[in-house]
């Protein structure tokens, strides 16, 4: 939970404590539930890994198909997080920086789409933005713009589900920054927006990369919303978690090798953005 | 390591001693509902216990009508159903779910039990079902042939071809010599006709029971093409059926002309 409000915070200090004590082994009642913990999570992959259908692989992932949706899903995913940058960065300066009445509400509300079910997300989208739905007629009236079976619309479901990791991160290192050097920004002639980009947002850059690297893979993953608000279609709405879903009715060896493909997307990502930005000081 | 074992172990320990307190309690269940039976009644066989039914989702309203009259005739007896994908419902019958009869949409799914060696006997079709597309209410875009769902500006929603649903699709359009770009794919034959329901889609091609079951939220436009490709259902008794009298007596009843009624009040067809 630490890492998720203040990610770069919570990492810098577990990097300092380990360079202090290298030496010291974590006590046996804490270092057991810890490996059994690390095993319930990482057996299951690694047996993704020994049931892959190996020499087949090549000739599965050749296939059109498979590259068509890891392309939408990375292009989706990429959007959606531009998206929730966009938007959600204010969102989150709002909840941290101004006080409103209700603001407690607000922010129940934003963190909402992290435990609603995906596929309730889907719904609401649709009952929302849909041909029919509560402001989508209007779209569609109006303007002629539907969004369901369209590749915004995938853009869109991810971004409900992605955007409040990034909020809720942004938000937990503006609480974490310290707001006297905007103050002295402003004292000094800034107006509050200048001040707003140039002291605060290079100020909480580590976190705002940490939420963004969360909302991504998040979006990559999202699977409920997509079905149920944008549907199937490949090249337009089928990205790789709904390619595994429908292989995996058919052709069970087919969806472990997409699923390894999204993993060994996903692993290389995180990895390597972790790395970069989230222990950058 | 031997002190995450035994914890392990106690862990499964105290798990397994609640899931023998369930297993108690639903035998005293089932055995009450024996005893209770052993007051010999007018029917000629005294049946009892539970009666586990899988079935394809497209079968719940009419199977949930038939279970009620088992339970009526049958006093003793319950009819317990799980309606899903045939798919899934043959994956879990595989995977050692206790059932007693399996219904699917499907013979190909129906196959997969019984490769496994799961069913007792041959599997029987019961029913068999026929495409039709759906329309919203009032048709507006008068749809009345398979090819009006190919014209532009459309939107058509089918079932994704690794369904039972989406194959027949695939094959009543091979027969019809038409190439149809729906808006998507749908995972199931509920989700393909719900997007019609919610106004999203204008048309989808669905089973004709799954239109009936819909009531006025959807209209049903039959075509000619359909014919080439009706799904037959079988039902099967399971091997491990732990009421083998029971589930014979509900598999007779599917198939009895009281059966085939209220079956074909949902839109299915006889076999």
């Amino acid at each position: 939970m630490t890492s998720l409000h203040k990610p770069g915070a919570a990492a810098d200090t577990l990097q300092g404590a380990s360079r202090r004590r290298r030496t010291r082994w974590a006590p046996l009642p804490l270092l057991l539930p810890a490996l059994v913990g690390l095993a319930f999570l990482v057996v299951p992959l690694v047996a993704l890994l020994v049931r892959a259908p190996w020499r087949d692989l090549p000739e599965q992932l050749a296939s059109p198909e498979v590259w068509q949706a890891l392309q939408l899903s990375l292009l989706c995913a990429t959007s959606a997080t531009a998206v929730s940058l966009v938007l959600g960065v204010p969102l989150a300066w709002v909840l941290a920086r101004t006080r409103f009445p209700g603001r407690g509400l607000v922010r129940a509300l934003v963190t909402l789409p992290l435990v609603l079910p995906p596929v309730v997300g889907g719904v609401a989208l649709l009952t929302a933005l849909g041909r029919n739905g509560v402001v989508g007629q209007y779209l569609d009236q109006w303007f002629g713009v539907t969004l369901p079976f369209t590749t915004t619309g995938v853009v869109i479901a991810e971004a409900f589900v992605a955007m409040p990791f990034l909020v809720i991160s942004v938000e937990g290192t503006l609480r974490a920054a310290d707001p006297r050097y905007e103050e002295a920004a402003t004292t000094l002639g800034a107006s509050r927006f200048t001040a707003f980009r140039r002291v605060t947002l290079p100020l909480i850059a580590p976190g705002i990369a940490a939420g963004s690297v969360l909302a991504w893979a998040r979006a990559l993953g999202e699977f409920g919303a997509t079905i149920t608000f944008a549907g199937n279609f490949p090249g337009r709405t089928q990205t790789m978690p709904l390619a595994v879903y429908l292989a995996m009715q058919s052709d069970p060896a087919a969806a472990i090798a997409l699923s390894l493909v999204l993993l060994a997307v996903s692993v290389t990502v995180l990895a390597g953005l972790r790395d970069r930005w989230m222990t950058a000081s | 390591m031997t002190r995450s074992a035994r914890r392990t172990r106690r862990m499964l320990q105290v798990s397994g001693l609640g899931t023998a307190a369930l297993l108690t309690l639903s035998a005293c269940g089932s055995s009450d509902s024996g005893s209770s039976s052993d007051t010999s009644d007018s029917s000629a066989k005294k049946l009892s216990g539970t009666v586990n039914v899988f079935a394809a989702a497209s079968l719940t309203e009419s199977f949930t009508t038939l279970g009620k009259r088992f339970e009526k005739e049958h006093p003793g007896t319950k009819v317990t159903f799980n309606f899903g994908g045939s798919d899934t419902l043959a994956a879990g019958i595989t995977g050692g779910a206790p059932a007693d009869v399996f219904a699917a949409a499907s013979p190909k799914t129906m196959k997969i039990v019984t490769d496994q060696g799961d069913a007792s006997g041959e599997p029987t079709t019961f029913v068999r079902n026929r495409l039709e597309i759906a329309t919203v209410p009032g048709n507006p875009d008068k749809v009345a042939s398979l090819k009006d769902l190919t014209g532009a500006g459309l939107k058509v929603v089918l079932c994704d071809k690794t369904v039972p649903c989406g194959a027949a699709v695939r094959t009543a359009l091979d027969a019809a010599g038409l190439k149809l770009t729906p808006v998507s794919y749908e995972q199931d034959v509920k989700s393909a006709l719900t997007k019609v329901e919610l106004k999203e889609a204008d048309a989808a091609v669905v089973y004709r029971t799954d239109v009936r079951a819909a009531g006025d939220k959807v209209e049903g436009v039959d075509f000619p093409e359909a014919a080439d490709a009706i799904n037959d259902y079988p039902i099967a008794l399971l091997k491990d059926a732990p009421h083998t009298e029971a589930a014979k007596a509900f598999i007779a009843l599917v198939r009895s002309a009281e059966g085939q009624k209220v079956l074909t009040a949902a839109g299915f067809l006889k076999p």
